[in-house]
């Protein structure tokens, strides 16, 4: 790249061309790309359709994203709006809809830089918790976009405990209206999504009185714009909640109610119903609630968690191929930083929960349909497991996915830091997913609650679901691996998960016992034994996503070749978690100290061997460049051209800044204290 | 407005006074008055009053910050404030998190020139840096190279028939890529460059470069440069590109203090570059209490917040309890509470050693800086790494509201990353601690006796003659006392000392090259030199125990020293286990009193974060108030959100109601 003329700065000649250090990787690749990406895509069929949808998008210059980092709060707002509203009239042309395959796609290509996805969340609300009546009303409104909703139920000072909100909702039988409040300022519903600025409707979870008696939350639908000029109803106090990490292109919203009237059909009633003379009805079962908490916690893990994450190792992997910095042996080129062993422990293992977490995903996925299936045919039994599993896995995910993703942004150096490499902005917005649909303490404590149930039950001998069988298994007590290669047997180090998750479980239902029996009141207990609960949970989350690659792994006898690297990668997860968690497993001795040094030296030589299909892996990911919007991730490596173009371009260059004639060149002749 | 009432209560009960805190922490009760009273003069001054910074685009923000920067130099002036801890007083509480552009020009630039010139050169240009008639920054980091300091591009070649030397960038690479002030702000540079006469290349040397016109501010012909664009964080900051096309200097702007050129070229080499070092080491050790000090900020807020926030229930029936209450949130707090005391102890005490060695260093006695330079360039990389992290933990902790910028944790986090790849990228810095462990251990192995803090690597070769001694040592450890527990520290650094240079044996006996082998070996090395740091800190934080005076302080800082080193294993358990050090019953015992620990410091923890004394102005978060008036004020700071401006946003008009009207 050696770029000595001038004029090739502006023209941009080495762009189109492939870096040769990257060319080099793709080479050796030990796989098809092209069949491990249709693999994960589930079929070529499929990757083709995922290729022209998102080919549609980026052609389209409305979807473009080049200015994203260069834009302040409005802008990326308005362009949010902008661009929902076009892919509407895009959707319509192309013949795609909300419900069909494509969504996933168009979701993938725009990095869900829209605005309107609450909306999306309003008519599921509504369509879950309306009546037959309401759903006629008011679906065919939202879906044509003659109005826009939200959904508001966190207040300011309230979120994690539903209970707990105060925003109050008082049915006057002389008007047969509702009339809603917001008493405090710590109940302004703070937070909802496309509130701010965009909606004209929103549902709003309140406390519902029926002559002064208090019969806990409710959904209500509240008009909170006009539908003429978008000025603000009587009562209503709405604005926008300021700047966040990201996101700023979603008006996340507050909102505060003052006699807000709406008439008593407004109160969605498929479950409860207030009837005109103030009777209160309750009907079928709530418990298909919980079923919509757990769909969402799902598809979070794939298009939040999941996606973004293998965004970032692709940029972080060619990068380090791509970046080179002092040298490995004296006299030779400077090394690509991928070859430093500390580079490959940073990235490599990431790389592996990237595919872990997408088997896992896949994996959930197929038991939330299989659950779906039975609660059709009126059977609840699965829920509680569901209800866990989503819990724990959203829990554990979003959090493993969060510190991976900030490794891969801190291995790429200075340039990670700028805005440019994309980096930063995948781990803001990668960072919420551990708060939002549910703080992931709380979630892991809702999981451990269940596999203490379990475990209590399962140790009297009762039946439990398949997933926790396990708790009442008899394994060896000590670890049978006898030298390093004993560890890449799958079931050696599923069991050792196996044998830590359920030791850690019963220790802990040991300890709670233990405190209950001697006096210490149940939920005091329970608090002091929190700490160690949390770890039970995400122990046995990490031991079923294990257990999970390695089934996946078996199953794909049929393609050797995949099936080669995605055992390396395996591997690679399972004893990254042993080597970084090696403590548990020493504890009660089920691996002995000489077991840990060969787990170590086994975990060590993969590094070496994944290094050299590291590119292909992120290849077989198939993001576009415009996708990625990464100066250090593009396909053919040419990192620094970009970065130089692009920087180029930075508003900072373009616009003239007043600082120097105002501030600078006072201060240089020394008339400043004329300011 | 009144004191939030939780807030109240929290600080009534506490068994210490924070004020006695706050003066150990300051370095004495005087200084503490001086600080509060510098700090007064900026908060009191209408001139530093501004709209919140998160509210403005880069470009105001930048130009802020500008107007800032010009005023401090003023203000300081004024008040004739020259003492370098009292200017950091003043600049911190008008900066909050953030950093200034004229940085580079205080700190690479004047330190450069002052210390790489000859008479002559400082002679011309320093009256021009101190009266700021020039701006200048320290060009060193190009686009292509950061670490690797002898694989910079950037070219100056000596012309003896005109007596000047030719600067070019010869690659995309070679752009200097990222000196803070570069981008718009300076209009001189100290430029990093492989100097070239007489066809021979000569190595890395500084030049001083203008690149802007005095008077217009247009960069210079032959000159490019402009702002690298938008970053995580630095939005006041311009950090800049440099490209040189053919950019003609006198040869007299070489700084000559070492090596020279002569007026036909000929190349006088310096005596020696080890000065350089301890510039360095200074830098690092800055990084060391900033670590300490950003992780305090955070923890402040995280804390104060906790005390306000209720949620959910701990008792059937009772009122939603502080979240603080629950276990789990003290389990994430509080061992970053006492992460922070611990930095702040430890980046005293380096800053105390090399003001202590640095009167040797000028003599020219080099003997104990290979020590301190190692130890630096670890604890740099520990205690940043640790208060990255733990930062990020502070915010999760806050939920949804840590992720709002009113809770001022985002811009602490985006301000202090970074430091985790500026001064030496971490992960080099633990190789070149690894580097001078493993030095040591061969000295050892040698039958020689190391000194200072890796002198445990002598009990070493004792251990080996007698073979019952590490297995005797896991019954001698008692969990309730700080200084057996520094112990078990030292053990574990010696154990996984020994165990990476025996893997480096290892991999050399396998007929690898030395490169090869070390690089096979580094992650090992990695976790040598973090078992190395981890003691040093447990044992500075444990000896600062003994200088307290003041029982009820001293009460206090014992807990969140215990905290402190038995979280720390019960985190690395593994290490531990496998050493022998610890056994599981023993480990069962920590991880019991870690717990028990939290629940002894919870009524301490207000105060604790109190002592700390951080003015709300620096502080800069809603959430972490003093008065602890969350709510109100965090309606009161959306309410001024950039898209609250107009009632209905142009969006409504522009493109929402279109598509109404159309479908």
């Amino acid at each position: 790249m050696a770029l000595t003329e001038t004029g090739k700065y502006s023209q941009g000649s080495v762009l189109g061309s492939v870096n040769p250090d990257i060319a080099s990787e793709r080479q050796t690749a030990s796989f098809s790309v092209e069949k491990l990406t249709a693999w994960l895509d589930g079929g070529a069929e499929r990757t083709r359709l995922r290729r022209a949808v998102v080919e549609a998008i980026e052609r389209d210059p409305v979807f473009s994203r080049e200015n994203q980092y260069f834009q302040s709060q409005n802008e990326s707002y308005e362009a949010a709006v902008r661009k929902a509203v076009h892919l509407q009239k895009k959707m319509h042309e192309m013949g795609w809809t909300d419900d069909g395959p494509e969504f996933k796609y168009i979701y993938r290509a725009l990095s869900g830089d829209l605005a309107f996805l609450l909306h999306r969340i309003f008519i599921r609300s509504i369509s879950v918790l309306g009546s037959d009546k309401q759903i006629a009303k008011w679906i065919p409104l939202a879906t044509q976009y003659q109005l826009i909703g939200s959904y508001a139920q966190t207040e300011l000072g309230h979120g994690t405990y539903l209970q707990g909100l105060e925003t109050t909702a008082v049915f006057d039988i002389t008007t047969q209206e509702f009339v809603l409040n917001t008493p405090n300022i710590s109940a302004m519903k703070w937070w909802p999504g496309d509130m701010g600025r965009s909606a004209t409707h929103t549902v709003v979870f309140a406390q519902l009185y029926i002559n002064g008696k208090c019969y806990g939350l409710h959904p209500f639908i509240v008009q909170i714009r006009s539908l003429q000029d978008h000025s603000l109803c009587p009562g209503i106090t709405a604005g926008d909640i300021g700047p966040k990490m990201n996101f700023e292109h979603i008006d996340n919203g507050y909102l505060m109610l003052q006699n807000v009237r709406v008439p008593r059909e407004n109160m969605l009633s498929k479950f409860c119903e207030v009837q005109p003379d103030g009777t209160y009805v309750r009907r079928g079962s709530q418990k298909i609630n919980y079923f919509t908490m757990t769909t969402v916690r799902i598809s979070l893990i794939s298009d939040e968690v999941v996606i973004p994450l293998m965004k970032a190792c692709t940029i972080a992997i060619r990068y380090s191929v791509v970046r080179r910095q002092s040298k490995l042996k004296p006299r030779e080129q400077e090394a690509k930083i991928l070859d430093y062993q500390t580079q490959q422990e940073k990235l490599l293992p990431q790389l592996a929960a990237a595919y872990a977490f997408y088997f896992i995903s896949d994996y959930l996925q197929e038991l939330f349909n299989r659950g779906y299936r039975e609660i059709q045919r009126k059977n609840f039994d699965m829920l509680p497991e569901l209800h866990a599993f989503s819990s724990g896995f959203k829990a554990m995910v979003t959090q493993y996915g969060t510190s991976a993703v900030k490794i891969c942004l801190q291995a790429c150096g200075g340039h990670g830091y700028s805005l440019l490499s994309g980096l930063p902005s995948l781990y803001t917005k990668i960072f919420a997913s551990c708060i939002y649909e549910g703080e992931n303490t709380i979630l892991l404590l809702q999981t451990a609650r269940f596999l203490i149930k379990c475990f209590m039950a399962a140790s009297t001998g009762q039946s439990v679901p398949p997933s926790v069988t396990y708790l009442a298994a008899v394994t060896p007590e000590k670890c049978p691996a006898k030298n390093k290669l004993d560890f890449l047997s799958p079931d050696i180090y599923t069991e050792a998960y196996q044998h830590m998750a359920a030791r850690l479980i019963s220790s802990t239902a040991a300890k709670l016992q233990d405190l209950i029996q001697s006096g210490v009141k149940k939920h005091d207990a329970w608090n002091q034994c929190t700490v160690q609960l949390a770890q039970a949970a995400k122990a046995h989350c990490h031991y079923i996503t294990v257990k999970n690659f390695a089934e996946t792994v078996e199953k794909l006898e049929t393609q050797p070749g995949i099936q080669k690297i995605m055992k390396h990668l395996c591997d690679l997860f399972a004893l990254h978690g042993i080597f970084s968690n090696a403590g548990v497993f020493l504890h009660d001795g089920y691996v002995s100290g000489a077991q840990m040094d060969m787990v170590t030296a086994s975990y060590l030589d993969l590094l070496a061997v994944i290094r050299k299909d590291a590119v292909p892996l992120v290849d077989a990911f198939d993001f576009t460049d415009k996708t990625l919007n990464s100066a250090l991730g593009s396909y053919d490596g040419q990192v620094y051209q970009r970065l130089y173009e692009w920087a180029q371009k930075s508003p900072t260059n373009k616009q003239m800044s007043p600082a120097y004639e105002r501030y600078l060149k006072p201060l240089l002749h020394k008339t400043l204290s004329k300011l | 407005m009144m004191m939030n009432a939780d807030l109240r209560r929290e600080r009534a009960a506490a068994t210490f006074q924070p004020e006695l805190l706050t003066h150990i922490l300051d370095g004495g009760a005087e200084r503490t008055r001086r600080r509060k009273e510098i700090e007064a003069l900026v908060i009191n001054d209408p001139d530093f009053q501004h709209e919140d910074l998160n509210f403005l685009s880069r470009s105001q923000r930048y130009e802020q910050a500008i107007r800032k920067s010009s005023l401090m130099v003023m203000k300081l002036r004024e008040y004739g404030i020259a003492d370098p801890d009292e200017i950091y007083w003043f600049k911190r509480i008008c900066l909050g998190s953030f950093p200034e552009p004229f940085g580079l020009h205080f700190s690479m630039f004047q330190k450069t020139l002052e210390t790489q010139t000859t008479d002559a050169q400082k002679e011309k240009w320093l009256p021009l840096v101190h009266g700021v008639k020039i701006i200048g920054t320290y060009a060193q980091t190009e686009m292509g190279h950061g670490t690797h300091l002898r694989g910079l591009e950037t070219t100056a070649t000596y012309d003896p028939a005109t007596q000047e030397f030719i600067l070019n960038s010869p690659t995309v690479t070679s752009i200097k890529w990222w000196p803070g002030g570069l981008g718009k702000t300076s209009n001189h540079a100290i430029v990093l460059a492989q100097l070239y006469t007489q066809g021979q290349c000569k190595g890395l040397h500084a030049f001083i470069v203008p690149i802007r016109q005095l008077g217009t501010h247009e960069p210079l012909p032959g000159i490019t440069v402009g702002d690298i664009g938008p970053k995580f964080g630095y939005d006041e900051m311009d950090n800049g590109y440099l490209k040189m096309d053919n950019f003609r200097i006198p040869r007299e702007n070489m700084l000559m203090k070492y090596a020279q050129v002569e007026p036909d070229g000929t190349y006088v080499k310096p005596l020696s570059d080890k000065l350089t070092y301890g510039t360095m080491v200074f830098i690092r050790s800055l990084i060391v209490g900033d670590s300490a000090r950003s992780l305090s900020r955070a923890c402040t807020i995280a804390i104060r917040y906790s005390a306000v926030r209720h949620q959910s229930e701990l008792k059937p029936g009772e009122p939603e309890p502080q979240i603080l209450d629950y276990q789990t949130q003290q389990y994430k707090l509080f061992p970053l509470l006492a992460t922070a005391y611990a930095f702040h102890f430890v980046g005293a005490y380096i800053k105390d050693t090399y003001h202590r060695i640095s009167g040797d260093i000028h003599k020219g006695d080099l003997s104990e800086l290979p020590e301190l330079h190692a130890l630096t360039a670890g604890l740099k990389a520990f205690t940043s790494w640790t208060a990255n992290a733990g930062i990020e933990e502070c915010r999760m902790a806050c939920g949804g509201h840590g992720y709002s910028r009113c809770s001022g944790i985002p811009d602490i986090y985006v301000t202090f990353t970074p430091s985790c790849t500026y001064e030496g990228e971490n992960t080099v810095m633990m190789l070149q601690t690894a580097r001078f462990l493993v030095k040591s251990y061969t000295q050892v192995s040698s039958g020689q006796q190391v000194t200072g803090m890796v002198s445990y690597l002598n009990d070493l070769s004792r251990q080996r003659i007698q073979p019952q001694h590490v297995a005797a040592r896991s019954v001698a450890v008692r969990i309730n006392d700080p200084v057996s527990l520094v112990e078990a520290y030292k053990a574990r650094a010696a154990r996984l000392v020994e165990a990476a240079a025996k893997n480096l044996q290892a991999e050399l006996n396998h007929r690898k090259s030395k490169e090869d082998a070390w690089n096979r070996t580094s992650v090992d090395l990695v976790r040598a030199s973090e078992a190395h740091c981890h003691y040093v800190i447990v044992k500075l934080f444990t000896a600062k125990l003994a200088e307290i005076s003041n029982a009820a302080v001293r009460a206090v800082l014992t807990e969140l020293c215990l905290l402190y080193a038995l979280y720390g294993i019960s985190k690395n358990t593994g290490d531990f286990l496998q050493a022998g050090i610890l056994t599981d019953a023993q480990i069962t015992q920590v991880n019991q009193r870690v717990k028990e620990l939290l629940a002894i410091i919870r009524p301490n923890a207000v105060a604790l974060v109190d002592s700390f004394d951080f003015h709300d102005v620096h502080l800069g978060s809603v959430l972490g108030r003093y008065d602890g008036n969350v709510y109100e004020n965090m309606f009161e700071w959306a309410k001024k959100s950039p898209l609250n401006k107009t009632e209905v946003h142009e969006s409504f008009h522009k493109h929402l109601k279109p598509m109404q009207s159309k479908l």
